[in-house]
């Protein structure tokens, strides 16, 4: 009971916040509510028992993606241009026909938490019986994450290793020629 | 903000205090919630506050953005080289059995130093494109 109070009142105000982001011109605004708006999925994800995922969302979405926004909005104007003259009009119908159709396509998904949903009934029951005597972790998020698909955590790192690697080449140079400068004092 | 006495001593404490806790939760990610992820953006914001308050040129004497450089590859290098390792030993890529002669000991060990890894790749990546964006105004 609580929980679906919980459930109702950050769904309600995820979607303040998504509407509000959508209504403002100001970039400095936006990129609070974006923080907020993690913040409150975070929230979602706690009361959904995810308490890793949940950690991630506030740790990266809210935490340091908004560091890194502000950052840029720094070097740019914080006020959007003037909003566009024209209707959108093929767009929004455009949007309401995928969302009408992604609505339709969750009354097929199991309900949440269903045991005999075939998430819970494939690899799931093998990793919560036997990852202790596996992996000798207690944390079953982290067996699965670094033991049972390694592969994918290395991926997910190579990923963040790129990521930085891009960045350096496109706005990182003076980091580089600033020491040389140094080096030829 | 030179002239914040306040902040700049709150931010002093601060530091070690949030370090600290990223590496509790980079240690204790096998037990709670947590891991290399969560570390290393939490280490990272350390050092950004510590930006904020003292400005990037203090915080790139303290860790310089070369350094970052080889640290980002060294996690990824950890990385791999755990998988290399336990292929030299005779088993397959990232295969933690062998690393110790009990089987579920060396998963611990494992899952330790690729959680490391991943928090040393992921600090150092997230500061590197905070100094990037940060410099970029000044120069």
């Amino acid at each position: 009971m609580i929980d679906t109070l919980i459930d109702i009142t950050l769904l309600a105000f995820l979607t303040i916040t998504a509407v509000a982001i959508i209504r403002m011109r100001n970039l400095f605004v936006i990129i609070m509510l974006f923080s907020l708006f993690s913040l409150h999925s975070a929230g979602l994800f706690v009361v959904m028992d995810a308490a890793d995922v949940a950690f991630t969302e506030a740790a990266v979405g809210a935490g340091i993606s908004t560091v890194l926004m502000l950052g840029t909005l720094a070097l740019t104007k914080n006020h959007e241009e003037k909003r566009p003259s024209h209707h959108a009009r093929l767009p929004m119908v455009v949007v309401l026909v995928t969302g009408g159709a992604l609505i339709y396509g969750t009354y097929d998904i199991p309900s949440f938490g269903d045991p005999a949903s075939p998430a819970q009934t494939h690899v799931a029951p093998h990793y919560i019986e036997h990852s202790m005597e596996d992996t000798s972790a207690p944390n079953i998020v982290t067996a699965v994450l670094a033991s049972y698909r390694g592969y994918d955590t290395l991926g997910e790192v190579t990923v963040i290793f790129t990521a930085g690697i891009g960045v350096m080449l496109l706005i990182g140079g003076h980091l580089m020629r600033r020491f040389r400068q140094k080096d030829d004092r | 903000m030179k002239h914040n006495l306040i902040l700049r001593l709150i931010a002093k404490y601060l530091f070690p205090v949030i370090a600290l806790f990223a590496f509790y939760v980079q240690f204790h990610g096998d037990y709670g919630p947590g891991g290399g992820f969560q570390a290393g953006v939490i280490l990272s914001v350390a050092f950004i506050f510590y930006t904020l308050v003292f400005g990037l040129k203090t915080t790139e004497e303290i860790l310089p953005p070369y350094v970052l450089r080889i640290l980002a590859s060294t996690g990824v290098l950890i990385y791999a080289g755990t998988g290399v390792v336990t292929m030299l030993m005779g088993g397959n890529f990232l295969d933690y059995d062998l690393l110790s002669p009990k089987p579920a000991a060396g998963q611990h060990l494992g899952i330790l130093v690729i959680e490391l890894g991943v928090g040393i790749t992921v600090s150092s990546v997230m500061l590197m494109i905070f100094y990037a964006f940060a410099g970029r105004g000044r120069s």
